[in-house]
């Protein structure tokens, strides 16, 4: 028997729906984020000083790109480069709350480790939503980005959903380190992807054997999806293969380590 | 229905054995120590309980259903040594999210005043003592209200005052029926929290009864009385009398036969303020977990 209920009704208690999802928990883990002031300046300002300093110089504003100006087409990159830093981030928290301890104390509630996932991913989609919505407004507040309406929501919302790509690898590398320098570690790595996939300098503007190197790069796929709204032309079908292949590898990473963690003891 | 079961559990991580056979079975509305040294398996044994971690062999049953099952209905609730919080929520924050992983649950403001945190309720967790963190801890497995608590180390770090207190709410709440198993290695709180007392050595229960019988298993008792100018030999030469120390004018002497002892010490010796005391549950514990004894842990000593 326990103090408030009997131990027959205590047996025959249900399990939480959803595995224990709730928006309780989406929120609280939302003003976690709030509350990190390193998270915020790095997945939120940092794209805004990006894009000021390399964006918006009077040359890009006057050339066209497709269907807007070539400050748009820098536009989309930063927040695209905002937006997969959030989600990176965002995965690798569970490497700090693995450290911490709170991974195992999760472990002795009903949360199942899906819902746990769920929530991260959707935590880390609310910091990447920030971080566009933050480029987004900048370069509408400053007048210097210039496309058609729809395409300022439709490559914005292209670039949302697809940072989760980096969501993935996030939650990879989270259960891979167990260390607190993750941070680090995610913040070379996507350095070292947003060069080389084209985010600052478009890949065709790379010299022959580089342009090639780079369409194995995990971010091209996504960079040049993104502002294919924008740009327009040909549609290459490399760009979708690129995005699936690596988003197969980092989800494939991510379970494989998910799964080690879990069973793990 | 035993609220914990299990069946010769052993849990070998590589080549080192920390779980070697343990058979435990504790009833509802019990309230267990498991006292053991650093290294017993006390934590192994709580991890398989909690469903952590996995027997090598074995059986473990909680209510009947294997320990992630209970978990996921809320049937049990653990309060861990260290860490497992995140530093920044708040100590309202931290149970609110808690309490919305399980299916049922207390309501938060109750079980933060339970728990004697409602005053901090807005601080940091990061902003919290040790002490106040493991009131936290303790907030957190009372809101799914389980029939079954497990403390492992629930008081390391605490101060006196703050031991009395937290083990004073525990009692309270055992009072009312929840079965509570703790870890410790402290000993006067197993003496005086629990209902029995489980010794664990080297991966094996050495001896499993209340505190009195665990402290029964240890033969002889203590007799001390005043003896000016004692003579060594001579108080050998008492019949029963294993061990003697002379201490100034205080003489110790442990024997399986103090009675007979201490007639021979009233009647033909000047001793006079005699005591006749049982060893302690500490004696109990170093010459049940010491190395002397795990040369025959096979010959297991059981009170019951």
């Amino acid at each position: 028997m326990t103090p408030q209920s009997s131990l027959a009704e205590a047996l025959e208690r249900k399990r939480p729906p959803m595995g224990g999802f709730s928006l309780t928990a989406l929120r609280l883990e939302v003003r976690r984020l709030l509350r990190n002031p390193r998270t915020m300046i790095l997945a939120i300002a940092m794209p805004v000083i990006f894009f000021q300093a390399f964006g918006r110089n009077s040359a890009y504003v006057h050339q066209s790109a497709g269907r807007g100006n070539v400050t748009a087409f820098a536009m989309i990159s930063v927040a695209l480069f905002g937006a997969v830093f959030a989600t990176a981030t965002g995965g690798a928290m569970v490497s700090i709350e693995r450290t911490l301890g709170w991974s195992r104390q999760l472990r002795v509630t009903p949360l199942s480790p899906t819902a746990y996932i769920a929530i991260k991913m959707l935590t880390s989609l609310s910091l990447a939503a920030g971080a566009v919505g933050a480029v987004y407004l900048f370069g509408a507040a400053t007048g210097s980005a210039s496309m058609p309406a729809d395409l300022w929501i439709i490559t914005g919302v292209c670039v949302w959903i697809g940072s989760l790509l980096f969501s993935a690898l996030g939650l990879f590398i989270g259960y891979l380190l167990p260390s607190e320098n993750v941070t680090q570690i995610i913040s070379v790595l996507l350095m070292v992807c947003s060069f080389a996939g084209g985010l600052f300098i478009p890949v065709s503007h790379f010299p022959h054997t580089y342009a090639t190197l780079a369409k194995f790069t995990p971010l091209y796929g996504l960079n040049e999806l993104v502002h294919y709204p924008l740009v327009g032309g040909r549609f290459e079908w490399v760009w979708a293969l690129n995005l699936a292949v690596w988003l197969g590898v980092f989800v494939l990473g991510a379970v494989w380590q998910f799964r080690r963690d879990t069973a793990r003891v | 229905m035993s609220a914990v079961q299990l069946c010769d559990v052993h849990k070998s991580f590589g080549s080192v054995e920390a779980v070697r056979g343990v058979d435990l079975t504790v009833r509802p509305g019990e309230v267990v120590a498991f006292l053991g040294p650093n290294g017993a398996g006390k934590t192994s044994t709580i991890d398989i309980v909690l469903g952590l971690s996995r027997p090598t062999s074995g059986e473990v049953k909680v209510y009947g259903m294997t320990p992630r099952r209970a978990i996921s209905k809320g049937l049990v609730s653990a309060v861990m040594q260290t860490g497992g919080l995140l530093k920044d929520l708040t100590v309202a924050e931290t149970v609110q999210y808690t309490s919305k992983l399980f299916a049922v649950s207390r309501p938060v403001g109750e079980v933060l005043e339970r728990a004697g945190i409602a005053s901090i309720a807005g601080r940091l967790v990061g902003k919290c003592s040790g002490g106040e963190q493991q009131r936290l801890r303790f907030a957190m497995a009372l809101i799914p209200d389980p029939a079954l608590l497990l403390l492992d180390e629930p008081t390391q770090g605490m101060d006196v005052e703050g031991r009395r207190d937290f083990w004073q709410v525990i009692r309270e709440d055992a009072a009312l029926g929840r079965t509570v198993v703790f870890a410790t290695h402290y000993l006067e709180e197993a003496d005086a929290y629990a209902d029995r007392v489980v010794l664990i050595s080297k991966g094996r229960i050495v001896a499993d009864g209340t505190a009195t019988e665990v402290k029964a298993l240890v033969s002889g008792r203590i007799i001390r009385a005043t003896l000016p100018r004692a003579v060594e030999v001579s108080l050998r030469a008492i019949p029963g009398v294993d061990e003697i120390e002379i201490r100034g004018e205080t003489v110790l002497i442990h024997s399986n036969d103090t009675d007979a002892v201490a007639r021979v010490l009233l009647n033909e010796t000047a001793a006079h303020d005699l005591e006749i005391t049982s060893r302690g549950l500490e004696d109990a514990f170093i010459a049940l977990t010491g190395d002397a004894a795990n040369e025959s842990t096979d010959d297991r000593k059981t009170a019951k």
